[in-house]
């Protein structure tokens, strides 16, 4: 039987925070999805060794700042036009890892276009979409992926198809694209499923650097400040209500 | 040995742009510019110099490659024609607020909406007063030759590195299209990510390496940082007004009447001047080539000495605020000027002229 005082080491421990986070405190609401996708994203990078090449692209919305707490160059972009910056950032430095990382109100309404088209084209790039069905930082209004019934600040009465029309599955859409080589989607609600969430973001980035073409991976994510819920209570709801609209897994991967 | 050529106007800002050692070109195709994009296309420059090209789904998006490249500290441009411009102009804001370096060149087409395909110049304001939201401006060159267009596009980048802003080349569609002799410069290797990591890496995102991380960004929580940032952004462009106008004045030693015009229809005032001269009249031609920063100066010297300004701009008169401003308002000053796509010519100019200043 091994001595537990000679195991327990600095260099044995398994969980330690990532050398690629830095020591700002975040901003996000406790409880949201946000930290902990942070999180992974840092531990790939450094798994990787890929701190001093990687470019991160922020977007407009709760994630605005996330350059503060990712220790890599990033380029905060315009709303929704991360994948249009990001395909000039890796088509100029092909040797860089380059992602976005994007919530539903800047890649799936306003930024739709030009993450078709950088997916379309199939850049080297990552994009990573948080989709939590509502719009965060402006104060809980109704998103394209809000799903139906889901009250918002302007979908009051909950979302209703002749008013707002239906919940926009991306992924979905995006894996359609002959220039997207993997489509994932996953989430960060339980121990295990930042496991996974950790491998496929993981893959997305070994796919970009291989030059397969365009990763997306998606992570249903919580706004329990937005939704007007616990902590608890979002990630219950979040998998009774938007796991059966959002199901997680790989939609795409060749 | 000097390169001449034989070359559209258009042509030739493709060409420029591989020549001067040019990162990256994101366009999307619209009249009348589109031989840009088409050029590149079939010299293939990506063989040549490295230099990559690409057609974005939209100007919204070529703006914001734009952005991607500028803020890797490489040299990259776009072009494109008036409702082009219109859509870039979110962009236009993110690059002067995010301080990158870049070129963007309108080959200006008649308006508004949609319009007309042929030359106009009623995109000054939009150009000069600010592309886009908040306080910012761009240095704006306003080339009236062909030549012009293979010079200012090293200029431009010249200027946009020198000040970390971006520079705007307002052409029109005349210019754009029209043949002219032109010689061009010999080749300037692009830069080397040694050489950008000297130069840009302060700002640059190049990678972390070596150095603390780099952020591109227009956002600021804090109204008084944002304000100080803004002080900042007014102290260069006061520093780009002191040392960067740049204009030519054609006969106005002893001029009573100025004609005060840029780009194609300075081309067509020149030959106004001569037909005033043949006819008796002391006329002269004033030609702004940086339309940001304005060429103040002169222009309140001569209103001094001269009776009369005469603005000359294919629009219903937008230059003519600025040369109010420039000459204090001490003598009259009146615009002409075809508009929608339709050019005036010379004699045309010259009536207008005779008739403002009751000229015989």
């Amino acid at each position: 039987m091994s001595d537990l005082k000679v195991e327990i080491k600095p260099e044995n421990l398994v969980y330690k925070k990532s050398t690629v986070l830095t020591d700002e405190t975040m901003h996000y609401c406790p409880g949201c999805s946000h930290g902990t996708i942070h999180n992974i994203i840092a531990e790939v990078i450094e798994e990787m060794g890929i701190q001093e090449s990687t470019i991160g692209v922020s977007p407009v919305g709760c994630s605005v700042f996330a350059y503060n707490f990712i220790d890599t160059d990033w380029v905060q972009s315009a709303h929704g036009r991360g994948a249009a910056v990001a395909t000039a950032l890796k088509r100029l430095m092909p040797e860089k890892m380059v992602f976005t990382y994007q919530g539903d109100g800047d890649l799936a309404a306003i930024g739709t276009g030009e993450t078709i088209h950088a997916c379309n084209r199939g850049e080297n790039i990552t994009i990573i979409f948080v989709n939590n069905a509502i719009y965060g930082m402006t104060g809980g209004q109704m998103a394209p992926t809000t799903i139906m019934g889901m009250r918002t600040a302007t979908s009051p009465e909950g979302r209703q198809a002749d008013l707002h029309g239906y919940p926009f599955k991306v992924s979905n859409m995006v894996a359609l694209l002959d220039g997207v080589s993997y489509v994932t989607r996953q989430a960060v609600n339980s121990p295990a499923n930042v496991r996974k969430a950790k491998r496929a973001l993981r893959k997305c980035f070994d796919k970009s650097m291989a030059g397969k073409g365009t990763s997306f991976i998606e992570f249903v994510a919580t706004c329990n400040s937005g939704w007007k819920m616990s902590p608890a209570a979002s990630n219950k709801w979040m998998e009774e209500n938007m796991f059966p609209v959002y199901p997680l897994g790989d939609i795409k991967d060749i | 040995m000097e390169e001449v050529r034989l070359m559209k106007g258009n042509e030739v800002l493709a060409e420029a742009a591989i020549r001067c050692g040019c990162d990256g070109y994101f366009g999307y195709p619209i009249t009348p510019q589109s031989e840009v994009l088409e050029t590149l296309m079939e010299r293939k420059p990506w063989e040549e110099t490295g230099m990559i090209v690409l057609q974005a789904e939209s100007e919204t998006a070529a703006i914001n490659m734009l952005y991607g490249g500028a803020a890797a500290g490489k040299k990259v441009m776009t072009s494109s024609s008036s409702p082009g411009i219109s859509l870039m102009s979110e962009g236009l804001s993110y690059l002067a607020g995010a301080e990158l370096p870049c070129v963007i060149i309108n080959v200006s087409r008649g308006g508004p909406g949609l319009g007309t395909i042929q030359g106009a110049q009623s995109d000054y304001f939009m150009s000069v007063k600010g592309g886009g939201h908040g306080d910012f401006n761009m240095i704006v060159l306003a080339p009236a030759s062909v030549q012009e267009m293979n010079d200012f596009v090293e200029l431009a980048f010249d200027l946009a590195f020198k000040y970390r802003t971006p520079s705007l080349i307002l052409a029109d569609g005349v210019i754009g299209q029209m043949m002219e002799k032109v010689v061009l410069k010999p080749f300037t290797p692009r830069w080397t990510e040694e050489e950008i990591i000297k130069m840009n890496g302060s700002w640059a995102v190049t990678g972390k390496k070596n150095r603390t991380r780099n952020v591109v960004t227009s956002v600021e929580l804090d109204p008084l940082a944002q304000e100080s940032f803004n002080h900042k952004l007014q102290a260069k462009y006061r520093e780009i007004e002191k040392n960067e106008v740049r204009y030519e004045a054609i006969r106005c030693d002893d001029a009573e009447y100025v004609l005060v015009a840029y780009g194609s229809s300075a081309r067509i005032c020149e030959k106004t001047v001569e037909i005033a001269r043949e006819n008796g009249h002391k006329v002269g031609l004033l030609r702004p080539i940086t339309l940001f920063p304005f060429p103040n100066e002169p222009l309140e010297k001569l209103s001094k000495y001269v009776k009369g300004f005469l603005s000359v701009e294919m629009s219903a008169g937008q230059l003519i605020y600025d040369i109010r401003m420039a000459s204090k308002c001490r003598v009259p000053v009146h615009h002409f000027g075809r508009m929608g796509g339709m050019v005036h010519s010379p004699s045309e100019v010259y009536d207008s002229l005779k008739s403002f200043f009751s000229l015989n």
